[in-house]
């Protein structure tokens, strides 16, 4: 259990979030707050709405033909789905790993790693050098990658393509990061560097991360929300929910009667 | 009836099939034996400098076909300078732009182009397009751009550009459907990808979309080339078929497909024939040779995507 001080100053927050596929309402009425430099995670059971949530909170449901939001999620206390925010800045400042790997196929490991740099139009190779070496470092994937950055992301294996992938979002150095199952598909060594690189980034950044996995939401995560059906059943401390929660339905969820 | 067991059964079915693709590529040689064949009084008589002699006057029975390899290639090439980027920005529009149920109109709008006869685009080509480039495109080219040398001379309505123009529009179909369903096989979590990273429309379509694209763009490209190429029947209502070449492109010129069209019908001397014959000879060697270089780049591109 993480059970480290961080400040309570809140980075992040939604308001009455709601989200639909067309008419089929996937989210509803979330609202939670999360602390700056904390992990956050998010359990459930599968189709419950937990993918769906997370990708409110960075402004990529709506690039799905026929989805919609309502509500409000704050940003250091600014509305991100405001008329007046610029998508691409909010995506700037939270960024995302997926659950499948998805390094750019035409990208070398390197260039993957900087691309976000690049958009930013930072060319000059010291700086993109030094960051690809910090991020890759941080992702637990640079001694296995140094001799060959410039081979293809995709000819690694699905376990470092997701490091790869890790290492490209926190290349952009986002105070957010949103991570949906990003160990689903590793093996346990791969899972247990990953679990440590978020305890490490956790020093700087707020992290949210849906998991399957109970023991590693309670191993890493300071706080946990329990959705069922789009709606979030409970939150609060990690600590509390685990040992003892408030909620029936969290219960039996994760004493295995559930889902 | 005959019962087989599934052992002969499939015995039949392996020879009938094999019969059938022996049968198609017999067919092929066939047709190339009967060209050759028809050819080679025109190969024995002018030999391999055919192809870069510039003569070519029937009456005193002087055959070179330079005029016409110059006249397709140029045609073809100014074609496929012209409609692949009018392609791949349909291509990106119908797929990346319109929501789903209108592209797929739009899309079938657009390959329905390619289903007009070209007969029809070259009657089209003589009662629009020649008298836009006599009257309207000729002179803007002249006046704004008169010093490059590819812009001299008059124009008649009936050349080189204008043969070009209708033929891009011609493959514009062939080029953007290809790449329409190149576009539309990126997974979405590519472009999420890039999304997530923060960027824009434009950035995501040419980082996650383009990109990945390159060599199915590319082979998109040359399967137009490989249709213009051998398109004869609106490109012989537009060139003008004088066997000419010019720095010009509003010169008249001819294909080796318009003056198969335009001649054998009226080709008197043996030789004349036959060295039609040789043209089309070297024009099915040409079509040949850009269909092979199509699938060897969609051979790396499957390697790839
Ligand atoms: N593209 C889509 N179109 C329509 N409905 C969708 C789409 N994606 C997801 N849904 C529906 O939205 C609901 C929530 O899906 P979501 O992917 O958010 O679930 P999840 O909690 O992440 O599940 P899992 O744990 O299996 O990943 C599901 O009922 C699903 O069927
Ligand atoms: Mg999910």
């Amino acid at each position: 259990m993480s059970n480290s001080i961080h400040s309570d100053k809140i980075i992040l927050e939604a308001k009455n979030l709601e989200a639909w596929f067309g008419d089929f309402q996937a989210v509803k009425g979330i609202n939670v707050k999360y602390c700056e430099r904390t992990i956050n995670a998010i359990i459930g059971p599968s189709g419950c709405g937990k993918s769906t949530y997370l990708r409110c909170l960075n402004r990529i449901h709506e690039e799905i033909e026929g989805t919609r939001v309502s509500g409000e999620v704050l940003l250091e206390g600014k509305n991100i789905y405001d008329k007046k925010i610029d998508v691409v800045d909010v995506r700037k400042r939270i960024g995302m790993v997926f659950q499948k790997p998805n390094p750019f196929p035409s990208l070398s490991i390197l260039d993957n790693v900087v691309i976000g740099l690049r958009l930013q139009g930072i060319t000059k190779r010291s700086i993109l050098m030094e960051v690809a070496e910090t991020c890759l470092k941080k992702a637990a994937l640079w001694e296995e990658v140094k001799d060959k950055l410039n081979s293809l992301g995709t000819s690694l294996s699905g376990g470092q393509q997701q490091r790869l992938c890790i290492a490209r979002a926190l290349a952009i150095n986002p105070p957010v990061l949103l991570m949906d199952e990003p160990t689903s598909a590793l093996d346990p060594i791969a899972t247990a560097k990953i679990e440590e690189l978020m305890n490490e980034i956790k020093r700087d950044y707020t992290v949210i991360i849906v998991t399957h996995n109970m023991q590693q939401a309670a191993r890493i995560s300071d706080y946990t929300s329990f959705f069922v059906y789009g709606k979030m059943i409970e939150h609060g401390l990690s600590s509390d929910i685990f040992t003892n929660p408030k909620e029936k339905q969290t219960e039996d969820y994760i004493s295995g009667r559930f889902g | 009836m005959l019962k087989l067991n599934s052992k002969t059964q499939d015995a039949v079915l392996f020879y009938a099939l094999r019969f059938i693709s022996l049968t198609v590529i017999g067919l092929l040689l066939f047709i190339m034996y009967v060209l050759l064949k028809a050819a080679w009084p025109s190969i024995t008589h002018n030999g391999l400098s055919f192809i870069v002699k510039k003569e070519w006057n029937p009456v005193e029975d002087q055959y070179g076909a330079l005029p016409f390899i110059f006249g397709t290639l140029v045609t073809s090439f100014i074609a496929v300078l012209i409609a692949t980027p009018v392609s791949i920005l349909v291509a990106l529009f119908i797929s990346e732009y319109l929501p789903k149920s209108i592209s797929r109109i739009i899309s079938l709008l657009v390959e329905m182009v390619a289903a007009i006869p070209s007969i029809v685009f070259g009657l089209w080509g003589i009662f629009y397009l020649s008298p836009f480039v006599k009257l309207t495109l000729a002179p803007f080219l002249k006046t704004y751009f008169g010093y490059i040398p590819f812009f001299e001379g008059p124009s008649f309505g009936i050349g080189i550009i204008t043969a070009s123009l209708v033929l891009a529009i011609m493959i514009v179909p062939t080029i953007s459907s290809i790449c329409r369903s190149i576009f539309e096989l990126i997974p979405a979590h590519q472009k999420e990808a890039s999304y997530a990273l923060g960027s824009t429309k434009y950035e995501m379509i040419k980082m996650a979309v383009l990109t990945p694209s390159v060599s199915g763009i590319s082979s998109a490209v040359v399967l137009g080339l490989g249709r213009a190429l051998g398109e004869t029947m609106a490109v012989t209502m537009l060139i003008g078929n004088s066997p000419l070449i010019s720095k010009s492109i509003f010169a008249p010129a001819a294909t080796m497909a318009s003056v198969m069209a335009n001649e054998y019908t009226d080709a008197s001397s043996p030789l004349h024939v036959a060295s039609l014959c040789y043209i089309a000879l070297l024009l099915f060697f040409i079509t040949f040779l850009s269909n092979l270089f199509a699938k060897s780049i969609v051979k790396n591109f499957s390697k790839i995507g």
